[in-house]
């Protein structure tokens, strides 16, 4: 008999895995800052969602898991606000969110 | 058990997944960034349905409040305090495609034919149907043991967590009311 598909952990891996190359993907695609903002938090779900998968199936303790992705979510949470600052900061003096056209670097 | 509820999960599951990917290639592609801030917040609506049926209803509850409430709407925000308009992207040279596709087939037949997925990685019996067999209880991933492992044994990991969020905050501020000049 197989295990339905919520039960498997290949699953859950694979989806990590599209979830990480889609956000590499955009990351490199991207050229405004809040899209590749946006692209890094999907690359971040995609590890919380690993960690949360072995959690299920191979640890022995199951709330360990839980509390390292609340961790995760705290980190990117605090990455977001910080990067939306430094965006609102990048856009007031060059009037451009554009990563072309941010190339000058000065104090 | 209810007759047919295999399929019903199977079905529910289905449309998680498909939810996850979708909102994953709706932020990736779309050219408005509005659009892709809302791929970002149907992607994570997904993924909580992932956590919840990994076992964890506690994170999709907080995959739902940190990441749509408080990461989409900070982040749309952003977007209504600058202009964000992606350029059209530019087409693909043949040689730039050329080797896209040469990685790509390289890539996927690496995966294929070293990384095997199956193996020994069966779920454990389901806890539901071990507890209504008159199982005993095991040591869950409930709320209760995460609150109680969160104040013992990752108490300092907790502390530093808040103190992590308290500067990120303060220096968040200090950023961007820096340059303001003052009317």
């Amino acid at each position: 008999m197989t295990l339905p598909l919520h039960a498997q952990a290949g699953v859950y891996f694979a989806i990590a895995a599209f979830l990480l190359a889609a956000g590499i993907y955009g990351l490199i695609r991207r050229r405004t800052f809040i899209g590749m903002l946006i692209s890094g938090e999907i690359i971040f779900s995609a590890a919380a969602l690993n960690v949360m998968t072995l959690n299920r199936f191979v640890a022995p303790d199951p709330s360990v898991g839980q509390i390292f992705v609340l961790f995760i979510m705290g980190l990117a949470a605090a990455e977001v606000a910080i990067a939306l600052s430094i965006i609102i900061a990048v856009y007031r003096n060059y009037r451009s969110i554009h990563s072309k056209e941010v190339s000058e670097l000065e104090g | 058990m209810i007759p047919g509820s295999t399929f019903l999960i199977a079905a529910i599951f289905g449309v998680i997944v498909a939810t996850t990917l979708g909102g994953a290639l709706l932020a990736v592609l779309s050219t408005r960034i509005i659009r892709s801030v809302t791929g970002l917040a149907l992607c994570c609506v997904g993924l909580a349905g992932l956590y919840y049926f990994l076992g964890s209803p506690f994170l999709a509850l907080m995959e739902i409040l940190i990441y749509v409430g408080a990461v989409c709407v900070t982040i749309i925000f952003g977007v209504m305090l600058s202009e964000p308009d992606e350029p059209e992207p530019r087409a693909l040279r043949g040689r730039e495609l050329a080797w896209g596709i040469a990685a790509s087939l390289v890539s996927a037949a690496v995966l294929l034919g070293g990384v095997r997925l199956a193996g020994r990685w069966a779920a454990p019996v389901s806890d539901f149907a071990r507890l209504s067999a008159g199982g005993p209880a095991r040591a869950d991933g409930s709320v209760t043991a995460i609150g109680v492992s969160l104040l013992t044994t990752y108490s300092l990991p907790f502390e530093l967590i808040s103190l992590v969020l308290l500067v990120a905050i303060l220096g968040a501020l200090v950023i961007a009311r820096g340059g303001r000049s003052r009317q």
